[in-house]
């Protein structure tokens, strides 16, 4: 039976630790806030690109000579992997999940015999894979995103790494792996594979509802050239649209997160409230008792 | 919207700059200006390094001026939809600071080692040279 004391400081010491959750909550559903605006705000522009991909791609025979990120380098060898997890913890299953999608391709690749390499974007997930798989790792990057605000350039710079490596022979497939923001509640981990890319089709419900025939299109310069643009451009916009969404379901996870565990604090504290308001009723009868009993023997 | 404007929309992957209706918008493409007026044939371009500028009103008055550093522009008849990576209001450019920029992408130029670092660095020297150029156009 804790004494008085300690049941005293066991609540005060819960108490703090509910204004911690749910000022952290707060916190994370107004980063939320920013990350879903700023998710929104570059809908346009990968709606625009991905509508260009597909007008481009119904104008063009993808042949042999098509770029490689198109057609793969003809191997499936060597698999490089983008991992993007959070920076810090405390939300929820968020790094788990992927930490665990992860893995679990890392291990289905290994079986089959194929080399792995890895990219990892947020420290936790680094931090987590360099323990098993060191050696496979060959960059990771932490601190994206900052404190305010996710940069385009920031997912352009790991788009060039891959460029880099994938220009120099590094590696024949690239698959991006992070956490998709569905809604609040729910973050699913996704692989995404982006080299070799595959094309989007062309929308036919757009050009059925189209009067008339569908108009012919004009490239400048040729449709080859312009697809051999697009692609690494589009490879950046892939990763930096996994990158926004990663950042948006951390918030979400870690204000779902801390919202339970401020529940939990205020259930833990009604529990050891009720705890020692008894103990202090047994301590005060007990006392009583003594004081009568002492009174009855004289 | 009268018959005579096209819808000008130009993109960045972090947000929505522009989506007005415009007279003419004279778009950079890679091998030579297009002046885009409604009713254009539909036509994809790349861009290069250079200012797009609209004609909001009458054709006499550039209302705006934008530098992109490359990107794509898909040209419908009733619209002009520009994706750019980077787009800096010409106004909004320091001279002084693109030069310097200039001077130490030439260094580390110098310094690169490989072609591909090489290739890389040429691009975006190309870019500043055309901020500049666009700057001196201007004034």
């Amino acid at each position: 039976m804790p004494s008085l004391r300690d049941l005293r400081d066991r609540i005060s010491s819960v108490k703090s630790t509910k204004k911690i959750t749910s000022a952290m909550k707060m916190v994370a559903a107004s980063k939320l806030k920013k990350a879903q605006g700023q998710a929104e705000a570059s809908q346009p522009y990968a709606q625009a690109m991905s509508q260009m991909m597909a007008r481009v791609a119904a104008n063009i025979q993808i042949n042999p000579n098509s770029s490689k990120l198109l057609t793969g380098t003809g191997s499936v060898q060597t698999h490089l992997i983008i991992a993007v997890s959070a920076d810090r913890g405390l939300c929820g299953g968020f790094n788990a999940y992927v930490l665990r999608k992860t893995r679990l391709l890392i291990s289905q690749l290994e079986r089959d015999g194929k080399d792995v390499k890895i990219i990892c974007v947020g420290r936790k997930i680094r931090d987590a894979l360099s323990r098993t798989h060191k050696a496979n790792i060959i960059k990771g990057f932490t601190g994206i995103g900052g404190k305010t605000k996710i940069n385009f350039s920031e997912a352009h710079d790991i788009a060039e790494l891959v460029l880099d490596q994938f220009a120099t022979g590094g590696f024949d497939v690239c698959t991006l792996v992070y956490n998709q923001f569905v809604s609040v509640l729910t973050q699913t981990p996704q692989a995404q594979q982006l080299i070799p890319f595959k094309l989007p089709e062309a929308n036919q419900n757009e050009q059925d509802s189209e009067i008339g025939p569908k108009p012919l299109y004009s490239f400048e310069p040729s449709e080859e050239e312009i697809l051999d643009d697009l692609l690494p451009r589009n490879l950046a916009i892939q990763i930096f649209r996994a990158l926004l969404d990663s950042a948006a379901g951390e918030q979400a996870a870690r204000m779902t997160a801390m919202d339970a565990a401020t529940r939990n604090a205020g259930d833990r504290i009604s529990d050891l409230t009720l705890q020692y308001n008894r103990a202090r009723q047994a301590y005060i009868t007990k006392e009583l008792i003594e004081i009568i009993s002492g009174a009855e023997a004289v | 919207m009268t018959t005579n404007t096209i819808q000008f929309e130009l993109v960045s992957p972090e947000q929505r700059l522009m989506d007005e209706p415009a007279l003419m918008v004279v778009v950079p493409g890679e091998e030579g200006d297009i002046g885009v007026l409604a009713e254009h044939s539909p036509l994809v371009t790349t861009i290069r390094p250079g200012v797009v500028r609209m004609y909001k009103d009458d054709m006499a008055n550039v209302t705006d001026q934008i530098f992109l550093a490359g990107g794509f522009a898909d040209i419908t008849p009733d619209r002009v939809t520009i994706l750019a990576e980077e787009a800096l209001a010409l106004s909004q450019i320091d001279k002084s600071e693109v030069e310097a920029q200039l001077e130490t992408l030439l260094n580390d130029r110098g310094l690169a080692a490989t072609e591909l670092e090489k290739a890389r660095y040429d691009s975006r020297i190309e870019i500043a040279r055309a901020k500049l150029e666009a700057l001196e156009m201007a004034a």
